[in-house]
């Protein structure tokens, strides 16, 4: 019955959206603003439909319902709980669901929320967002629907991916999914914009916490995979310019580009064409990514095995809406007038550069992601990783660093070099000095790329905290606070890549239990190794005593055998001090009752974690900062009238 | 239905009987004593494709024939052969498509053009926007 309730709530959500879209088409056709009244119940009915639908499903997993097909072939009755809940979007049907029902909330959101839109506007977006819902909803009705069954029902299901087994499952996915959707809102808003032609100022106060919200998400979401990837896979990497890493790094770079340009369209009334095309290419990247994660065509961990039918059921899916947003795009952009201009020298020349080098970075990425599938129907089979990624990406990026350090120290429309160079003295200063102790030290033992980062990141990070310089900090903007964090967050994450990349130590050994390992100042005492067993699991644990002259800490890394599906993880053991991790793998046992051991000392390597926060936290403290006197206003206004 | 499921476990079972099959590697997990030799072997695998999984170097991974090569790779920098000599010689042995670093075959120089094309693109669209007009 659950499957079935589930099923229904889904269909009933599709003809929802459907009525929202009939209600948008006929509301701006006759010029009836007063059915935007009328449209925000269906809004959100449809996206209470959506999430019931979902929680039917979670439902269905978390009792082990092995009659329904999802769950026979992504579970298994002996799953910790955690893991059967987080595994209902650990397949192809669960996560679209997911991303189903994510857009419905966001459209109930926009609908319920969303009070400074002009009325016509507002309607064109719901009716953009509605017309986005029905195709998903086609795509999961038609040919992958989650709730179908299977008779007869096997005794047990066949589990999900021990990778995946983790909690990182429960975080990551739901994280990125809100930042994809939420960029489907600003997307939304942008066709809203183009049909009823009100793209100005207002309008751009009105997305920009939309898109500020899912740029929030995707950074978190994006920094969550990282640090999953990095203690999971056991071999101390944290960014493989795997496709599917690549699929969510696309759409945060158009949405940094665009959360920089919607605010010189909110400020100063500019770059009002770019604005929109970057709403369009943000949501595009959302959906070429989920493309080629669900479509099959690239191999990966997260590539659930496809179809080829569903595949080019997404690729049609794609070719409509983007396809149909460009065509908008072409027809309506000649109606939106120029924005206000400004001179070289000027804060708005410094953002344009920033979304110069944003873009030209997407597209190295996308080329460089597309590039194999390419050349291999031409019959070459090529690889396009991080030699290619690194070295054509890292130099703009630091360029991009570079001109964030000088952007916030710019006045807007007009300024004079000379001021904006003593403006930026103390930290050009800090950096050269960095330079020259950095370069002099670690001449020829590191590669040009880190050393470059970590000049630039000290740089930059003296630079960012720089807008704050002679201000009562009290009285600083709670936005500006936000723009200076989440600078000085990417300057931080730099400076951990950095490190990472240029001081790593790795050591590996095969070890005898009672054995003591040395290596880059610590003394590992390699104690014991003993069998160890778990909810679906078994192990086998080494204990390490471990010290660099203070008190010994155990490490227990773990290599894990799960039997549904039959598989073998390495579990790491990480301990964290304050200038870097030690990183501990077990390995296979070796001849003679030694044991492979992996031994990394990764210096500061928490810094790209710890930015990346710091680069959300920024990013929530702006939009609270941006939003808390709308908040205040509505909330004075309500009590007057009670 | 039941045919699939009992063909996915026979697959997902696949790659632990793999595992025993081939011989020791016995530079796989063991650094080269000579420092510089090790750097440079280890830079070297961080671009060499492991063949049998999904999107991952041979440097980062727990297949068998990826630690085959790893040990290959070892072995040949120890016997004194250049870096580049030898992956020309994995890109003979398996083909493009074992490099992560995109080689000079003409199918590629588009891959190498493309930035310096993007930028060129983005600096003629931004031509004429800044600066011309006076406010």
């Amino acid at each position: 019955m659950i499957a079935e309730a589930g099923l229904a709530a889904l269909w009933l959500a599709a003809s929802l959206a459907l009525l929202q879209l009939f209600l948008a088409v006929t509301g701006l056709k006759g010029g009836k603003a007063e059915l935007l009244a009328a449209m925000r119940p269906v809004a959100v009915g449809q996206g209470m439909l959506t999430a019931i639908a979902f929680s039917l499903l979670i439902t269905l997993f978390l009792r082990s319902d092995m009659s329904v097909l999802l769950v026979a072939m992504n579970s298994h009755s002996a799953k910790p709980w955690l893991y059967k809940f987080a595994g209902t979007w650990g397949n192809h049907e669960g996560s679209m669901l997911l991303w189903v029902t994510v857009m419905g909330v966001a459209g109930g959101a926009v609908a319920l929320f969303e009070r400074a839109l002009r009325r016509d506007t507002h309607m064109a977006t719901l009716g953009a967002q509605a017309t986005i819902s029905l195709g998903f909803y086609a795509f999961l009705l038609f040919s992958s629907n989650p709730f179908a069954r299977i008779d007869p029902p096997p005794t047990d299901g066949q589990g999900l991916n021990p990778l995946l087994q983790d909690p990182g499952l429960a975080f990551h996915p739901p994280t990125l999914y809100l930042g994809y959707v939420g960029l489907s809102v600003a997307f939304s808003f942008a066709v809203g914009a183009l049909l009823t032609r009100t793209v100005d100022a207002a309008f751009a106060r009105a997305m920009r916490p939309w898109v500020l919200g899912a740029w929030i998400l995707l950074t978190l979401g994006i920094t969550a995979g990282s640090y999953w990837a990095y203690y999971e896979l056991g071999w101390g990497g944290w960014w493989f310019w795997d496709p599917v890493e690549n699929a969510s790094l696309m759409p945060w770079l158009a949405a940094t580009a665009l959360l920089h340009s919607v605010t010189v369209l909110a400020t100063r009334d500019g770059l009002r064409a770019w604005t929109i095309m970057l709403a369009v290419i943000a949501f595009s990247m959302s959906m070429v990514g989920t493309f080629l994660v669900r479509s099959g065509i690239l191999t990966s961990v997260h590539a659930f095995a496809v179809d080829p039918e569903r595949g080019s059921f997404i690729l049609a899916l794609l070719a409509i809406y983007i396809g149909g947003a460009l065509a908008l795009f072409g027809w309506r952009i000649g109606s939106v007038r120029e924005g206000a201009p400004f001179e070289l020298i000027s804060r708005e020349t410094l953002l344009v550069v920033n979304n110069l080098l944003l873009s030209v970075i997407l597209g190295i990425v996308l080329i460089g992601t597309l590039y194999p599938l390419m050349t291999e129907a031409f019959g070459h089979k090529v690889s396009v990783g991080a030699p290619y990624f690194d070295r054509i990406a890292g130099p703009i990026a630091l360029v991009l660093m570079l001109a964030m350090a000088a952007g916030p120290l710019t006045r807007w429309r007009r300024d004079r070099v000379p001021a904006v160079a003593k403006r930026l003295a103390i930290p050009a200063a800090a950096g050269a000095v960095a330079a020259v102790i950095i370069a002099t030290l670690a001449w020829g033992r590191m590669g040009l790329l880190p050393l470059f980062g970590l000049i630039v990141a000290i740089g930059v990070g003296i630079a960012s905290l720089a807008p704050l310089w002679k201000r009562k900090l009290l009285r600083t903007p709670l936005f500006t606070w936000g723009m200076v964090i989440a600078h000085l967050g990417c300057a931080v994450s730099l400076a951990g890549m950095a490190c990472d990349s240029a001081f790593t130590v790795e050591k590996l050994v095969a070890a005898r239990p009672g054995e003591t390992i040395r290596t880059a100042g610590w003394a590992l005492r390699f104690v014991q190794i003993m069998p160890l067993a778990g909810d679906n699991w078994t192990a086998l644990q080494a204990d390490l005593a471990v010290d660099r002259g203070g008190n010994a800490v155990m490490m227990r890394p773990q290599s894990r055998f799960f039997t549904s599906p039959p598989t073998t993880t390495s579990e790491a053991a990480l301990l964290t001090r304050w200038n870097g991790q030690l990183y501990v793998v077990l390995g296979e046992e070796v001849e003679g009752g030694r044991w492979q051991l992996r031994i990394w000392w990764k210096p500061f390597v928490t810094l790209i974690w710890l930015g990346g926060i710091l680069i959300a936290f920024g990013g929530a403290l702006a939009l609270i900062g941006r939003e808390r006197r709308g908040w205040l206003a509505k909330w004075r206004a309500r009590r007057a009238v009670a | 239905m039941k045919m699939l499921i009992a063909m996915s476990l026979a697959l997902a079972a696949a790659p632990a009987v793999a595992q025993t099959a081939l011989p020791p590697a016995p530079w796989a997990d063991r650094q080269i004593p000579d420092a510089d030799q090790e750097r440079a072997a280890k830079a070297l695998m961080e671009t060499i494709r492991c063949l049998t999984c999904q999107s991952q170097s041979i440097a980062d991974s727990n297949a068998s024939m990826a630690a085959d090569m790893r040990s290959q790779i070892r072995e040949r920098i120890m016997a004194g052969e250049k870096p580049e000599a030898i992956r020309a010689w994995l890109v003979s042995r398996y083909g493009d498509w074992v490099s992560y670093a995109p080689t000079a075959d003409p199918i590629l120089w588009p891959l190498w053009a493309a930035p310096l094309i993007l930028l060129a693109l983005g600096l003629f669209l931004m031509r004429g926007r800044i600066g011309r007009r006076r406010p």
